[in-house]
Protein backbone atom coordinates (compact mmCIF):
# COMPACT_ATOMS: atom_id res chain seq x y z
CA UNK A 1 0.00 0.00 0.00
CA UNK A 2 3.01 2.28 0.91
CA UNK A 3 4.62 1.32 -1.72
CA UNK A 4 2.26 1.46 -4.08
CA UNK A 5 2.33 5.40 -3.31
CA UNK A 6 5.48 5.61 -3.28
CA UNK A 7 5.52 4.69 -6.90
CA UNK A 8 2.86 6.43 -7.59
CA UNK A 9 4.65 9.70 -6.77
CA UNK A 10 7.89 8.42 -8.29
CA UNK A 11 5.75 8.26 -11.52
CA UNK A 12 4.20 11.78 -11.11
CA UNK A 13 7.01 13.15 -10.32
CA UNK A 14 9.24 12.01 -13.41
CA UNK A 15 7.05 11.86 -16.23
CA UNK A 16 8.92 9.65 -18.36
CA UNK A 17 8.14 5.98 -18.87
CA UNK A 18 11.21 4.43 -20.03
CA UNK A 19 12.24 0.81 -18.45
CA UNK A 20 15.41 2.53 -17.26
CA UNK A 21 14.08 5.13 -14.99
CA UNK A 22 10.71 2.72 -13.97
CA UNK A 23 13.50 0.13 -12.64
CA UNK A 24 14.91 3.11 -10.64
CA UNK A 25 12.23 3.89 -9.27
CA UNK A 26 11.20 0.58 -8.62
CA UNK A 27 14.78 0.05 -6.76
CA UNK A 28 14.44 2.92 -5.04
CA UNK A 29 10.80 2.54 -3.70
CA UNK A 30 12.14 -1.17 -2.11
CA UNK A 31 15.00 0.25 -0.48
CA UNK A 32 12.84 3.19 0.66
CA UNK A 33 10.73 0.40 2.06
CA UNK A 34 13.11 -1.82 3.41
CA UNK A 35 14.55 1.34 5.41
CA UNK A 36 11.46 2.21 6.88
CA UNK A 37 10.85 -0.93 8.28
CA UNK A 38 14.02 -1.67 9.98
CA UNK A 39 13.42 1.81 11.72
CA UNK A 40 9.80 0.88 12.40
CA UNK A 41 11.14 -2.58 14.49
CA UNK A 42 13.22 0.09 16.32
CA UNK A 43 10.86 2.53 17.39
CA UNK A 44 7.65 1.81 16.22
CA UNK A 45 6.27 5.37 16.30
CA UNK A 46 2.95 5.37 14.30
CA UNK A 47 0.33 8.29 13.23
CA UNK A 48 -2.94 7.48 12.59
CA UNK A 49 -4.89 9.85 10.98
CA UNK A 50 -8.82 10.23 12.37
CA UNK A 51 -10.13 13.09 10.27
CA UNK A 52 -12.85 13.12 7.96
CA UNK A 53 -11.61 14.20 4.66
CA UNK A 54 -14.94 16.40 3.61
CA UNK A 55 -14.78 18.23 6.71
CA UNK A 56 -10.99 18.87 6.44
CA UNK A 57 -11.47 20.71 2.59
CA UNK A 58 -14.18 22.52 4.37
CA UNK A 59 -11.77 23.61 7.24
CA UNK A 60 -9.37 24.49 4.79
CA UNK A 61 -11.67 26.91 2.89
CA UNK A 62 -12.50 28.12 5.85
CA UNK A 63 -8.69 28.59 6.76
CA UNK A 64 -8.16 30.32 3.93
CA UNK A 65 -10.53 32.96 4.36
CA UNK A 66 -9.00 33.45 7.66
CA UNK A 67 -5.75 34.06 6.53
CA UNK A 68 -6.75 36.31 3.83
CA UNK A 69 -8.49 38.99 6.83
CA UNK A 70 -5.44 38.23 8.84
CA UNK A 71 -3.52 39.04 5.40
CA UNK A 72 -5.46 42.03 5.54
CA UNK A 73 -4.57 43.51 9.31
CA UNK A 74 -1.25 42.45 9.16
CA UNK A 75 -0.90 44.32 5.83
CA UNK A 76 -2.34 47.63 7.01
CA UNK A 77 0.11 47.16 10.93
CA UNK A 78 3.40 47.13 8.37
CA UNK A 79 2.60 49.68 6.08
CA UNK A 80 1.31 52.55 8.50
CA UNK A 81 3.50 55.08 9.23
CA UNK A 82 3.54 54.53 12.77
CA UNK A 83 3.38 51.04 13.06
CA UNK A 84 0.51 50.29 15.51
CA UNK A 85 1.94 47.37 17.30
CA UNK A 86 0.06 45.86 20.08
CA UNK A 87 2.07 42.45 21.42
CA UNK A 88 0.96 40.52 23.81
CA UNK A 89 1.86 36.42 24.71
CA UNK A 90 -1.23 34.59 26.29
CA UNK A 91 -2.64 31.33 26.48
CA UNK A 92 -4.77 29.43 24.34
CA UNK A 93 -6.59 26.21 25.40
CA UNK A 94 -7.17 23.28 23.09
CA UNK A 95 -9.82 20.78 22.83
CA UNK A 96 -8.62 18.35 20.10
CA UNK A 97 -8.00 14.89 21.54
CA UNK A 98 -5.27 13.25 18.49
CA UNK A 99 -1.49 15.11 18.26
CA UNK A 100 -2.88 15.11 14.59
CA UNK A 101 -5.64 17.60 15.33
CA UNK A 102 -3.52 19.57 17.55
CA UNK A 103 -0.98 20.33 15.06
CA UNK A 104 -3.42 21.01 13.06
CA UNK A 105 -4.31 23.83 15.34
CA UNK A 106 -1.09 24.89 16.31
CA UNK A 107 -0.22 25.28 12.87
CA UNK A 108 -3.04 26.97 11.41
CA UNK A 109 -2.57 30.08 14.09
CA UNK A 110 0.62 30.07 13.28
CA UNK A 111 0.04 30.21 9.40
CA UNK A 112 -2.89 33.17 10.14
CA UNK A 113 -0.53 35.70 9.93
CA UNK A 114 -0.32 37.99 13.59
CA UNK A 115 -0.39 35.33 15.76
CA UNK A 116 2.05 32.71 16.04
CA UNK A 117 2.52 29.55 18.42
CA UNK A 118 5.46 30.19 20.59
CA UNK A 119 5.35 27.04 23.28
CA UNK A 120 2.91 23.63 23.50
CA UNK A 121 1.78 22.99 26.89
CA UNK A 122 -0.11 19.86 28.23
CA UNK A 123 -3.04 21.45 27.91
CA UNK A 124 -2.65 25.61 26.23
CA UNK A 125 -0.74 26.80 23.61
CA UNK A 126 0.98 30.24 24.58
CA UNK A 127 0.14 32.33 21.35
CA UNK A 128 2.24 35.40 20.21
CA UNK A 129 -0.07 38.21 18.52
CA UNK A 130 1.15 41.52 16.79
CA UNK A 131 -2.02 43.45 17.08
CA UNK A 132 -3.94 42.14 19.83
CA UNK A 133 -7.11 42.90 20.97
CA UNK A 134 -9.61 41.94 22.92
CA UNK A 135 -11.53 40.20 19.85
CA UNK A 136 -8.88 37.64 19.10
CA UNK A 137 -9.28 35.53 22.46
CA UNK A 138 -13.04 34.68 21.03
CA UNK A 139 -11.58 34.04 17.26
CA UNK A 140 -9.07 31.60 18.23
CA UNK A 141 -11.70 29.79 20.68
CA UNK A 142 -13.40 29.73 17.21
CA UNK A 143 -10.65 27.76 15.23
CA UNK A 144 -10.47 25.48 18.32
CA UNK A 145 -14.35 24.25 17.69
CA UNK A 146 -13.40 23.95 14.07
CA UNK A 147 -10.64 21.83 14.48
CA UNK A 148 -12.29 19.80 16.85
CA UNK A 149 -14.87 19.33 14.65
CA UNK A 150 -12.61 17.56 11.70
CA UNK A 151 -11.41 14.76 14.06
CA UNK A 152 -13.34 12.06 14.03
CA UNK A 153 -13.83 9.52 17.59
CA UNK A 154 -12.58 6.29 17.27
CA UNK A 155 -11.57 6.31 13.35
CA UNK A 156 -15.15 6.60 11.96
CA UNK B 1 3.58 38.32 -15.97
CA UNK B 2 6.46 36.17 -14.29
CA UNK B 3 8.72 38.90 -15.02
CA UNK B 4 6.68 41.02 -12.47
CA UNK B 5 6.95 38.33 -10.07
CA UNK B 6 10.57 37.82 -10.58
CA UNK B 7 11.62 41.12 -10.14
CA UNK B 8 9.93 41.87 -6.85
CA UNK B 9 10.81 38.78 -5.98
CA UNK B 10 14.54 39.68 -6.30
CA UNK B 11 13.47 43.00 -4.71
CA UNK B 12 12.55 41.53 -1.35
CA UNK B 13 15.14 38.67 -1.57
CA UNK B 14 17.25 42.03 -1.02
CA UNK B 15 15.51 43.19 1.04
CA UNK B 16 15.93 40.02 3.48
CA UNK B 17 19.59 40.22 2.92
CA UNK B 18 19.47 43.46 4.47
CA UNK B 19 17.44 41.58 7.38
CA UNK B 20 20.17 39.09 7.43
CA UNK B 21 22.99 41.39 7.55
CA UNK B 22 21.92 43.73 10.49
CA UNK B 23 21.02 40.74 12.61
CA UNK B 24 20.77 41.84 15.07
CA UNK B 25 20.31 38.75 16.99
CA UNK B 26 21.23 35.28 16.17
CA UNK B 27 17.29 34.27 16.03
CA UNK B 28 16.58 37.37 13.09
CA UNK B 29 19.25 36.16 11.33
CA UNK B 30 17.38 32.53 11.18
CA UNK B 31 14.39 34.14 11.03
CA UNK B 32 15.81 36.03 7.88
CA UNK B 33 17.68 32.46 6.21
CA UNK B 34 14.37 30.66 6.68
CA UNK B 35 12.64 33.85 4.45
CA UNK B 36 15.50 34.03 2.30
CA UNK B 37 15.29 30.23 1.26
CA UNK B 38 11.03 30.49 0.95
CA UNK B 39 11.60 33.12 -1.59
CA UNK B 40 14.27 31.12 -3.47
CA UNK B 41 11.87 28.19 -3.82
CA UNK B 42 9.38 30.44 -5.39
CA UNK B 43 11.89 32.05 -7.42
CA UNK B 44 12.86 29.16 -9.04
CA UNK B 45 9.48 28.23 -10.04
CA UNK B 46 8.85 31.61 -11.20
CA UNK B 47 12.01 31.32 -13.79
CA UNK B 48 11.47 28.15 -14.43
CA UNK B 49 8.84 29.28 -16.00
CA UNK B 50 9.94 32.53 -17.54
CA UNK B 51 12.16 30.46 -19.05
CA UNK B 52 10.09 27.77 -20.45
CA UNK B 53 12.01 25.26 -18.56
CA UNK B 54 9.61 23.42 -16.03
CA UNK B 55 12.75 21.28 -15.01
CA UNK B 56 13.42 24.02 -12.60
CA UNK B 57 10.37 23.07 -10.39
CA UNK B 58 12.36 19.64 -9.11
CA UNK B 59 15.32 22.12 -8.02
CA UNK B 60 12.63 24.30 -6.56
CA UNK B 61 11.30 21.38 -4.29
CA UNK B 62 14.54 19.90 -3.24
CA UNK B 63 15.69 23.42 -2.37
CA UNK B 64 11.87 23.31 -0.20
CA UNK B 65 12.90 19.91 1.68
CA UNK B 66 16.61 21.41 2.26
CA UNK B 67 15.44 24.57 3.44
CA UNK B 68 13.74 23.07 5.93
CA UNK B 69 15.58 20.76 7.06
CA UNK B 70 18.24 23.11 7.69
CA UNK B 71 16.46 25.72 9.53
CA UNK B 72 15.84 23.01 12.02
CA UNK B 73 19.73 21.78 11.96
CA UNK B 74 20.66 25.19 13.30
CA UNK B 75 18.31 25.78 15.91
CA UNK B 76 18.54 22.34 16.96
CA UNK B 77 22.49 22.97 16.93
CA UNK B 78 22.28 26.09 18.66
CA UNK B 79 19.97 24.78 21.33
CA UNK B 80 22.02 21.66 22.06
CA UNK B 81 25.24 21.98 20.81
CA UNK B 82 25.16 18.78 19.21
CA UNK B 83 23.02 18.04 16.41
CA UNK B 84 22.87 13.80 16.54
CA UNK B 85 21.76 12.13 19.62
CA UNK B 86 20.64 14.92 22.18
CA UNK B 87 20.30 12.58 24.96
CA UNK B 88 23.54 10.81 24.83
CA UNK B 89 25.57 13.99 24.52
CA UNK B 90 23.86 15.41 27.07
CA UNK B 91 24.83 12.65 29.11
CA UNK B 92 28.63 13.18 27.98
CA UNK B 93 28.07 16.69 29.17
CA UNK B 94 27.41 16.42 32.33
CA UNK C 1 -9.51 32.56 -27.72
CA UNK C 2 -12.46 32.01 -25.77
CA UNK C 3 -14.31 33.31 -22.97
CA UNK C 4 -12.34 30.75 -20.29
CA UNK C 5 -9.11 31.28 -21.49
CA UNK C 6 -9.45 34.98 -21.58
CA UNK C 7 -11.23 34.43 -17.73
CA UNK C 8 -8.41 31.86 -16.46
CA UNK C 9 -5.43 34.21 -18.17
CA UNK C 10 -6.91 37.30 -16.59
CA UNK C 11 -7.57 35.23 -12.99
CA UNK C 12 -3.20 34.04 -12.98
CA UNK C 13 -2.08 37.43 -13.50
CA UNK C 14 -4.11 39.02 -10.55
CA UNK C 15 -2.99 36.43 -8.72
CA UNK C 16 0.65 36.12 -9.55
CA UNK C 17 0.93 39.66 -9.48
CA UNK C 18 -1.30 40.33 -5.97
CA UNK C 19 1.44 37.16 -4.53
CA UNK C 20 4.33 39.26 -5.37
CA UNK C 21 3.10 42.76 -4.03
CA UNK C 22 2.57 40.47 -0.51
CA UNK C 23 5.88 38.71 -0.45
CA UNK C 24 7.17 42.04 -1.14
CA UNK C 25 5.14 43.63 1.96
CA UNK C 26 5.83 40.24 3.66
CA UNK C 27 9.76 41.29 3.24
CA UNK C 28 9.48 44.81 4.04
CA UNK C 29 7.76 44.06 7.35
CA UNK C 30 10.80 41.88 8.28
CA UNK C 31 12.76 45.26 7.78
CA UNK C 32 10.62 47.57 9.34
CA UNK C 33 9.18 46.02 12.58
CA UNK C 34 10.81 47.30 15.67
CA UNK C 35 12.07 43.84 17.22
CA UNK C 36 12.14 40.19 16.88
CA UNK C 37 8.76 39.16 17.74
CA UNK C 38 7.49 41.74 15.28
CA UNK C 39 9.24 40.74 12.74
CA UNK C 40 8.00 36.78 13.02
CA UNK C 41 4.67 38.05 12.15
CA UNK C 42 6.32 39.94 8.45
CA UNK C 43 7.57 36.42 8.15
CA UNK C 44 4.38 35.18 8.04
CA UNK C 45 2.68 37.38 5.82
CA UNK C 46 5.41 36.06 3.12
CA UNK C 47 4.93 32.71 3.93
CA UNK C 48 1.28 32.19 3.71
CA UNK C 49 0.12 35.01 1.45
CA UNK C 50 2.66 35.22 -1.08
CA UNK C 51 2.85 31.14 -1.20
CA UNK C 52 -0.25 30.25 -1.52
CA UNK C 53 -1.23 33.01 -4.42
CA UNK C 54 2.36 32.93 -6.34
CA UNK C 55 1.55 28.48 -6.40
CA UNK C 56 -1.98 28.79 -7.58
CA UNK C 57 -1.20 31.67 -9.98
CA UNK C 58 1.78 29.11 -11.40
CA UNK C 59 -0.90 26.34 -11.11
CA UNK C 60 -3.51 28.03 -13.26
CA UNK C 61 -0.59 28.78 -15.93
CA UNK C 62 0.57 25.43 -15.98
CA UNK C 63 -3.12 23.79 -17.21
CA UNK C 64 -3.55 20.43 -15.74
CA UNK C 65 -0.02 18.91 -16.54
CA UNK C 66 2.40 17.20 -14.51
CA UNK C 67 3.86 20.42 -13.64
CA UNK C 68 0.72 21.42 -11.83
CA UNK C 69 1.04 18.56 -9.84
CA UNK C 70 4.65 18.85 -8.53
CA UNK C 71 3.31 22.90 -8.05
CA UNK C 72 1.26 21.30 -5.81
CA UNK C 73 3.29 19.22 -3.63
CA UNK C 74 5.75 21.99 -3.38
CA UNK C 75 2.47 24.33 -2.20
CA UNK C 76 1.45 21.85 0.49
CA UNK C 77 5.14 21.05 1.07
CA UNK C 78 5.61 25.05 2.23
CA UNK C 79 2.17 25.11 3.55
CA UNK C 80 3.55 22.30 6.44
CA UNK C 81 6.73 23.37 6.94
CA UNK C 82 6.91 27.20 6.84
CA UNK C 83 4.36 26.95 10.37
CA UNK C 84 6.75 24.61 11.50
CA UNK C 85 9.70 26.54 11.04
CA UNK C 86 8.61 29.64 12.10
CA UNK C 87 7.22 28.19 15.63
CA UNK C 88 10.85 26.24 16.03
CA UNK C 89 12.62 29.59 15.61
CA UNK C 90 9.96 31.47 17.77
CA UNK C 91 10.44 28.55 20.52
CA UNK C 92 14.09 28.68 20.79
CA UNK C 93 13.94 32.23 21.24
CA UNK C 94 11.36 31.27 24.61
CA UNK C 95 13.22 28.77 25.79
CA UNK C 96 16.65 30.76 26.31
CA UNK C 97 14.60 33.05 28.09
CA UNK C 98 13.95 35.91 25.61
CA UNK C 99 10.53 37.44 26.38
CA UNK C 100 8.46 39.57 24.01
CA UNK C 101 7.74 43.40 24.88
CA UNK C 102 4.01 43.33 25.61
CA UNK C 103 2.03 46.79 25.18
CA UNK C 104 0.92 49.11 27.76
CA UNK C 105 -1.27 47.50 29.80
CA UNK C 106 -1.13 43.98 29.05
CA UNK C 107 1.20 41.03 30.97
CA UNK C 108 2.41 38.21 29.38
CA UNK C 109 1.60 34.83 29.64
CA UNK C 110 4.47 32.86 31.82
CA UNK C 111 5.31 29.84 30.10
CA UNK C 112 5.44 26.71 32.29
CA UNK C 113 8.91 25.84 34.12
CA UNK C 114 9.75 22.65 31.79
CA UNK C 115 9.11 19.88 32.78
CA UNK C 116 11.33 17.20 34.61
CA UNK C 117 13.60 15.06 32.19
CA UNK C 118 11.49 12.79 30.35
CA UNK C 119 13.52 10.23 29.08
CA UNK C 120 11.21 9.26 26.17
CA UNK C 121 10.92 12.98 24.70
CA UNK C 122 14.26 14.26 24.55
CA UNK C 123 13.43 16.99 22.13
CA UNK C 124 11.04 18.34 25.28
CA UNK C 125 13.09 18.82 27.94
CA UNK C 126 15.19 21.17 29.76
CA UNK C 127 18.49 23.04 28.32
CA UNK C 128 20.72 21.77 30.81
Amino acid sequence: MTLAGLFALWLLMSGLFKPLLIGFGLASVLVVGWITSRMDAQDGDHLDIRLSPLRLAGYLLWLLAEIARANWSVMRIILSRRMPVRQHLFRVPFSQKTDLGQVIFANSITLTPGTITVETERDNFLVHALGYDENDDEALAEMDRRVAQVETAGGV
Amino acid sequence: MFLVAAVSLLVSMVIVLARLFAGPTLYDRVLAVNSFGTLTVLFIGVLGFLTGRPDFLDIALLYALINFVGTIAILKFFRYRAIGDVSASRELGQ
Amino acid sequence: MNAVDVFLEVLSWALIVSGSVFVIIGSLGLWRLPDFWARLHGASVTESAGVILLIWGMCIQAGFTLITVKLIIIGIFLFITGPTATHAVANAALVTGWRPSEAEGLTGAEPEPLRPENEDDALDGGEE
